[in-house]
């Protein structure tokens, strides 16, 4: 029982130990911490949103027309929309919707397209060719009409949205691990495992799939800047959020038609916008640059 | 005397990286004559590639030379700005790989490069360089040279790559070539070709000749001249047959007590206890002591300097057991 | 009977570079046939594109050959399915050139040692965990060493762990696939006098593949010299290397640098390089480069035979 609990705490003190020297290597990248301080900033004030505005998302029961087009202000520090609603509360709101749909979009693309890849790259043959072509028929189609098509069938609403992009997103990771798979199922210390008589499952599971963790990670990372991207064309063409709930694609959609004169009402959220997408991708690099063992050898 | 062609002396180059400074070369003193060559040899990490590459300036970041100076035709390399070393790379001073692929351009025909390597240091036109250059792959043995010239580095095998890079090397007339593990990536019958090559260059041309290896068979088979080294410090060094056939230094010793010999079948080999210092932490004395069997307290705290070996003064190991009485 | 089998030995490599374009076939290992017996060391030497690891790999069906037989302690490992296939893994393992990649960069020492345990075994937990001890103790490492990853070890405790790894199931044969050729030589000396004590020690069987003559003929009882997917030599290995009886055999030892000037030959230059084994050359595949072709060595291919307890594939002996 000793001897376990002591093995358990020295494994982990291995992980640990490799877990520290990733944050050190990250820490040192400073545009991936100020992203990575960016997100947590949108986030939080997403999650938080009712408690650092007072100001609620819908405004204040009947629309305040009174107050509607307020430039900048202290009481308004991003002013006020067409309907007299606090800017800087709809951003905060308005970033429920962007990044759940970046993140779902992400968690649902990766856990189709992961192992579909991966089996399809083990394998070969034709369970490879079966599944890339389907892939290749995703592929193929204009991934916002195809969200159209979607979001007409099942109906318009946020979680269709997320499903709609959701699927004309996994085939690029299908490919991603595919490719990956198809090295590394040619790398010795997989060949090694089938010698030693390890079941097939065993290596996807142990050799193969941590190995295109690191990948996968780094699209994902990246990819949730551009889902937010496309969940927020989606709004501005009218599919998916639908008002009064705040949403970044949504205001600018509305907020164009003001733009000369009241910018501010489109800029914000476009600003949010564009600041969380950039923050995702560089992100994305820097997790590139610290997850992989191969470029950080420190020979003892 | 003849005047040596380069002289290397106390020759420091430091990399700083996160894990601390490494010490990749540590006072390397070396004479090479004209028309001679010269074996530096040793294991992984103890500097020969890095000493190699100091000669013509180009240690990678984030090594640099600390200390030293580098003599070629009476001038210190060190001292020499950038623009004047491009003119003695590849003019007076040229450069072989391991791998000759990375060297070469994949887009490019190998006569496009080996003509624009002269057209770069010699003002002569398309056609004379073109001619210029088949006629240093003729003198090279190459059999065919105007299709080789004509294609594209992948089309050849390894040994015709490395063939076209001495080429390249010696197409404006270098009169020192470094060759760093120049055969290590070839099959033993085309090692035997390259280096039979190289001995004819030498002989024909004059060529001083560099070899930069962690093998003593080929060391003992081409070379004049020796330097053994380890953990960046020249610990042995003198003719070829001398150091090898009777060498001084317990390191030397070791290395070729590790080496399978037909003499000694199914015999344990011997090898040499622990590991190459990583270059990190200082070693006080001398940088063999901690894996020396026959180490004492001088060993641990003075660093030994190069000492004649016999009564010939060519002969020299750093090692504070020379002259001490046998045993 | 031998111990390790392995008759009329094929593999052909089918390329494909397109859907239209006609494939091309690789001629990797063409009939070979040799025997291993217990507790020997079986070495085999060649250049690259030989077929040397395409042999080894085919022997303990890591590849699948295209025709012939491998018997082993008597089975026939290519008739093998399933389950039967992989508990005969448990007999039979590998040992690569470069540890860096044969051992999985994200697993622990203490993983990595314990896989094939969990593959065969039911161990677990800290019953695994004493068994891998046991193993790093084997190979001349320790208890401290078992929670850390492959990069942090220098290239010949890698391999060290690679070969605890290769111990764990009790095997009785062994492919050790170039397994010192990455190392320094004062490290390649402590790999080989470990394979040596562990063989000693458990009664192993050796197949051992390189390109280094010395190293092969220190190591070997019998070698068998390969060229173009053919044994062209094979015989006892002092034998061998004292008087090697094929021409390619001679230039190959001749070609090896050696440091005793008593152990020099005469340079015997072979012209050319290795040819493509798409596109072998006809008759003797080695007569494009051999200095004492005769005209007929390209119509017609030598059998090996037997010649003073060496056999030989070469015209010039018979």
């Amino acid at each position: 029982m000793q001897r376990w609990l002591g093995d358990i705490i020295r494994r982990n003190e291995a992980r640990l130990l490799e877990y520290r020297r990733m944050g050190r290597a990250f820490r040192r990248d400073v545009l991936a911490v100020a992203s990575l301080i960016v997100i947590i900033a949108f986030a939080l004030g997403a999650i938080f949103a009712p408690w650092l505005t007072p100001y609620p998302e819908q405004g204040e029961g009947e629309p305040n027309l009174s107050e509607k087009f307020s430039p900048p202000s202290p009481e308004h520090p991003f002013g006020t929309d067409n309907l007299g609603r606090d800017v800087l509360a709809r951003v905060l709101y308005g970033g429920r919707s962007s990044l759940s749909i970046g993140l779902m979009v992400v968690v649902i693309a990766v856990a189709i397209g992961t192992p579909l890849g991966a089996l399809a790259g083990y394998f070969g043959g034709w369970v490879d060719e079966l599944i890339m072509r389907v892939t290749d028929m995703f592929l193929a189609f204009p991934p916002l009409l195809l969200a159209i098509a979607i979001a007409s069938a099942l109906g318009n609403s946020f979680t269709n949205a997320m499903l709609a992009i959701a699927i004309t997103w996994w085939p690029w990771y299908t490919r991603l691990v595919r490719a990956q798979t198809l090295s590394l199922r040619e790398r010795e210390f997989v060949a090694a495992a089938r010698g030693m008589g390890v079941r097939t499952p065993t290596i996807i599971a142990r050799h193969i799939l941590p190995n295109v963790m690191t990948p996968v990670l780094v699209q994902a990372t990246s990819d949730i800047g551009s889902a937010i991207l496309t969940g927020a064309a989606m709004s501005f063409i009218g599919l998916g959020v639908r008002p009064p709930t705040a949403d970044w694609g949504a205001m600018v959609s509305t907020g164009r038609v003001y733009f000369l004169g009241q910018p501010w009402f489109a800029a914000f959220p476009g600003l949010a916008i564009f600041l969380v997408t950039l923050a995702f991708n560089l992100l994305g690099d820097g997790i590139r640059d610290v997850a992989d063992p191969q470029t950080r050898r420190s020979v003892q | 005397m003849t005047e040596p062609l380069l002289r290397i002396e106390d020759l420091y180059v430091r990399f700083r990286t996160d894990e601390g400074t490494i010490r990749a070369v540590n006072g390397v003193n070396l004479e090479i004559m004209p028309g001679e060559m010269f074996g530096l040899v040793g294991e992984s990490g103890c500097g020969k590639s890095v000493t190699g590459l100091s000669i013509l300036k180009l240690v990678p970041h984030p090594g640099r030379i600390t200390r030293g100076k580098i003599w070629f035709r009476g001038e210190n390399l060190l001292e020499k700005p950038e623009s004047a070393m491009r003119e003695i790379r590849g003019r007076h001073i040229a450069m072989i790989f391991q791998d000759p692929m990375s060297s070469l351009n994949p887009v490019f025909t190998v006569g496009h490069q080996i003509t624009r390597v002269i057209r770069r240091h010699h003002h002569v036109s398309r056609r004379e360089a073109w001619e210029r250059a088949a006629g240093t792959l003729d003198d090279l043995g190459i059999p065919d040279p105007e299709r080789v010239m004509r294609s594209y580095p992948y089309e050849l095998s390894g040994g015709m790559q490395q063939r076209v890079m001495i080429a390249i090397a010696l197409s404006c007339g270098a009169e020192l070539l470094i060759a760093d593990e120049p055969t290590t990536a070839l099959d033993v019958t085309i090692q035997a070709q390259i280096l039979e090559l190289l001995n004819a260059l030498r002989i024909r041309r004059g060529v001083s000749i560099l070899m930069i290896t962690h093998d003593l068979g080929v060391v003992a088979e081409t070379c004049d001249r020796v330097a053994v080294l380890y953990a960046g410090r020249v610990v042995e060094s003198g003719p070829t047959d001398a150091v090898l056939q009777a060498p001084a230094h317990p390191y030397t010793q070791g290395l070729l007590n590790a080496l399978p010999r037909p003499s000694a079948r199914r015999k344990s080999l011997q090898a040499i206890p622990g590991s190459v210092p990583g270059g990190i932490e200082e070693i006080p004395g001398c940088p063999f002591h901690p894996r020396c069997a026959l180490a004492d307290d001088l060993c641990r705290s003075k660093t030994p300097i190069m000492t004649p070996v016999d009564s010939s003064g060519a002969h020299l190991a750093a090692c504070h057991l020379i002259g001490k009485s046998e045993g | 009977m031998a111990f390790v089998e392995a008759r009329d030995l094929t593999k052909h490599f089918v390329i494909r570079r397109g859907w239209f374009a006609r494939p091309t076939v690789v001629r990797a290992l063409t009939g070979v046939n040799l025997e291993i017996e217990r507790r020997e060391t079986l070495g085999v030497v060649g250049e690259s594109g030989c077929g040397k690891s395409t042999l080894g790999r085919c022997l303990i069906r890591l590849i699948e050959p295209t025709s012939g037989q491998v018997l082993f302690d008597g089975e026939d490992v290519l008739a093998l399915h399933g389950e039967e296939l992989r508990s005969l893994r448990r007999r039979m393992q590998i040992v690569f050139q470069n540890p860096f990649s044969s051992l999985n960069p994200r697993m622990t020492v203490r993983d990595i040692v314990a896989e094939p345990l969990k593959a065969h075994t039911n161990m677990r937990g800290s019953e695994l965990t004493a068994r891998v001890i046991e193993l790093l103790r084997q190979v001349g490492l320790n208890e401290s060493h078992l929670y850390r990853y492959p990069r942090e070890f220098s290239g010949g405790q890698a391999q060290r762990i690679a070969v605890a790894r290769a111990l764990a199931l009790n095997p009785d044969f062994i492919v050790l696939d170039e397994p010192t050729s990455a190392l320094d030589v004062s490290v390649q000396a402590t790999v080989v006098n470990l394979l040596e004590e562990l063989q000693a020690e458990l009664g192993l069987t050796y197949l051992f593949i390189s390109h280094d003559l010395s190293v092969v003929q220190h190591i070997s009882n019998r070698i068998a010299v390969m060229y173009l997917g053919e044994i062209v030599e094979m015989g006892n290995a002092e034998e061998i290397f004292h008087s090697p009886m094929h021409p390619y055999t001679q230039a190959l030892l001749s070609a090896t640098p050696m440091v005793d000037p008593e152990t020099r030959r005469e340079r015997i230059i072979l012209e050319g390089s290795v040819p493509n084994p798409a596109n072998p050359p006809s008759g003797c595949h080695f007569h494009t480069r051999c200095p004492a072709a005769m005209a007929f060595c390209a119509d017609e291919k030598p059998p090996l035979r037997e010649i003073n307890g060496r056999l030989v594939a070469c015209h010039l002996h018979e």
